[in-house]
């Protein structure tokens, strides 16, 4: 037992080895309705992984369920090895939560909130080193009450990494941030996955599941609809990019369908549009210039996540943070 | 610590440490904002010293069996302080820290929240120990009340007293859905009990059967203990029985009926 403990202390779950998590055919059910069906995937070392889908997908309460909030109907669970049924202090003390709208009492300082929830932990990161990383250095003797949004906000993310854990759960952290906190956020998880620490990121929030994610699950309805990086699931549901062009002289389409990367060739007008995969804007403007035309006037649009969730769960993301963007 | 000495033992002073930490924490918030202050401690204190500006409440009274009304008021001011904390100062921080999400992060660490509800029960007893304490020595040493006469069995008293009550508090936060709403379940419990404690007219001068009601009620049963005790003989066991029962009952409710969130 002891010696079993010293180990842990240095090397949290490595014995385990591979993923950070690992979910398999997870099933949850509150009566009648299913709010998760069958998911399962794995989050590797380092990564950072997302969770992407409507309100009411079953995002929270797969996290809930992974983390051991709630218990499973059925599927196995593993952070780091461990099971959160099971083992739940061993997964308490590697995995740091951020959970969905959650605030703290109004007249406790950030200091003392800090050293509070640092003595629960056996290995606790230095505080004074977390305020300067999170950017509340200054703010150590305010009130919880005098902070911002955005302040707020990174408290609750100290205390999920106070116990320097393996893996952070952040649960809809940048929801109701205005845009320049949340783009501060999103240099803040970039920060926090440097350090070693694998994200799990719960949003619904389309732009930053793009920019953060190294791969992201499309959950809808209790299902996992697309695992993937969110580059190629927004390429694998509409064959990539479109690069739109007007020509300087009439060409022969057959001259771009011969190439292998372009898929099709439209006309709108007096504009070209040539819909492809690859190195489509290069391979097109180089073999209309060898043949004497020019492209003027180019635009490329590669479609994005958003559209590819459309297509993937074939309706809109019910969100009032999405339209504001 | 010896350099052979396995890091295991660390594990336990660690989390007494966790505890004292969200005890201190619980403290600094009750004396910040310090209604629970107010209501249990200062707020009886200075009815006390109004009550012993009466001159008619320093003559002894007959219908009160020699006793002056001051003196019958200290159990009742007592009950007072006891009552305001049980029934707000303790389930108002309760039903704000579900409410406010606290006792949702507190599950994802290696500290259950049942540690807040226990840090909380804590800070309370010890504000009602320094209410009871302020009230029985301002009465005894400045306004010169009878020194209790059995301590034991006052001891015992406000020990039942405190088992009995605060658990009716917890009662209320467990059922409270918000702050606010634990203050109005309070306030709306605690002014008719408060009056079966015999604030507005103290039990010896109630009817019979108002009297008989009066002490099987919480504050009732309470006042009867402690002023029994104050007076003389070891309370009866009636109202220590009463006392019981509710603690029994409600702490049995408020392990029912308790949501983390």
């Amino acid at each position: 037992m002891g010696t079993q403990m010293m180990t842990r202390n240095r090397e949290p779950g490595r014995a385990a080895g591979g993923a950070a998590v690992e979910i398999a055919h997870l099933r949850k059910t509150y009566g009648a309705l299913v709010a998760v069906d069958d998911v399962s995937f794995s989050v590797a070392e380092g990564e950072i992984f997302g969770i992407l889908g409507p309100n009411g997908a079953g995002k929270t309460t797969t996290v809930e369920c992974a983390l051991g909030l709630r218990s499973p109907d059925a599927g196995t669970i593993r952070l780091l090895g461990f099971d959160p049924q099971t083992e739940r202090d061993k997964v308490r003390e590697v995995v740091g939560v951020q959970l969905q709208a959650g605030a703290l009492p109004a007249k406790l300082r950030v200091g003392e909130i800090l050293d509070m929830y640092r003595s629960f932990y056996r290995d606790p990161a230095d505080i004074g080193e977390l305020v300067e990383a999170l950017g509340l250095a200054a703010k150590r003797n305010a009130y919880y009450r005098s902070l911002s949004g955005g302040q707020r906000q990174r408290l609750s993310v100290a205390l999920a990494l106070i116990g320097r854990p393996k893996i952070a759960v952040l649960d809809e952290m940048t929801t109701g941030l205005d845009p320049q906190a949340r783009r501060d956020a999103w240099q803040l998880i970039e920060d926090i996955r440097d350090r070693g620490v694998t994200i799990v990121l719960v949003t619904h929030f389309m732009e930053e599941a793009e920019r953060l994610c190294d791969r992201l699950a499309l959950i809808d309805k209790g299902r996992i609809v697309a695992l993937n990086t969110p580059a190629d699931l927004a390429a694998l549901t509409r064959g990539g990019k479109t690069v739109r062009f007007l020509p300087s002289a009439p060409f022969d389409d057959r001259l771009l369908t011969e190439l292998p990367e372009v898929a099709r060739v439209e006309r709108e007008g007096q504009h070209v549009i040539v819909t492809g995969a690859g190195e489509l804007v290069n391979v097109v403007i180089l073999t209309l210039a060898a043949a004497g035309v020019t492209a003027r006037d180019v635009r490329l649009d590669s479609s994005n996540l958003e559209d590819a969730f459309l297509r993937l769960t074939a309706r809109h993301l019910h969100n009032k943070e999405g339209e504001m963007s | 610590m010896s350099s052979l000495s396995l890091p295991l033992p660390q594990a336990r002073p660690t989390r007494r440490a966790a505890f004292g930490k969200i005890v201190h924490n619980e403290a600094r918030l009750v004396w910040r904002q310090p209604t629970g202050l107010i209501g249990g401690i200062a707020f009886p204190v200075v009815l006390l010293f109004i009550f012993n500006a009466i001159s008619a409440f320093r003559q002894p009274a007959a219908d009160l069996g020699g006793l002056t009304r001051l003196d019958v008021y200290v159990p009742i001011l007592i009950v007072f302080s006891l009552g305001m904390l049980a029934f707000f100062s303790l389930p108002v921080p309760l039903a704000s820290s579900r409410e406010l999400g606290i006792l949702r992060r507190l599950s994802t660490t290696p500290v259950p929240p049942s540690w807040l509800l226990a840090a909380q029960g804590v800070v309370q007893l010890c504000v009602a120990l320094a209410g009871v304490l302020v009230i029985l020595v301002a009465g005894v040493a400045i306004l010169g009340t009878p020194v209790p006469k059995s301590p034991g069995g006052l001891v015992l008293s406000l020990a039942l007293s405190i088992a009995g009550l605060f658990p009716i508090g917890l009662v209320i936060g467990a059922v409270a859905p918000t702050a606010g709403a634990a203050g109005v379940i309070g306030r709306v419990v605690w002014f008719p009990l408060m009056f079966f404690a015999g604030l507005w007219l103290p039990l010896e001068l109630m009817p019979g059967a108002l009297q008989a009601v009066a002490k099987v009620t919480p504050l009732g049963a309470s006042v009867t203990a402690i002023q029994g005790s104050m007076q003389g003989q070891f309370p009866s066991v009636v109202p220590l029985l009463v006392l019981a029962a509710y603690a029994v009952v409600f702490g049995f409710l408020a392990r029912r009926l308790f949501r983390w969130e």
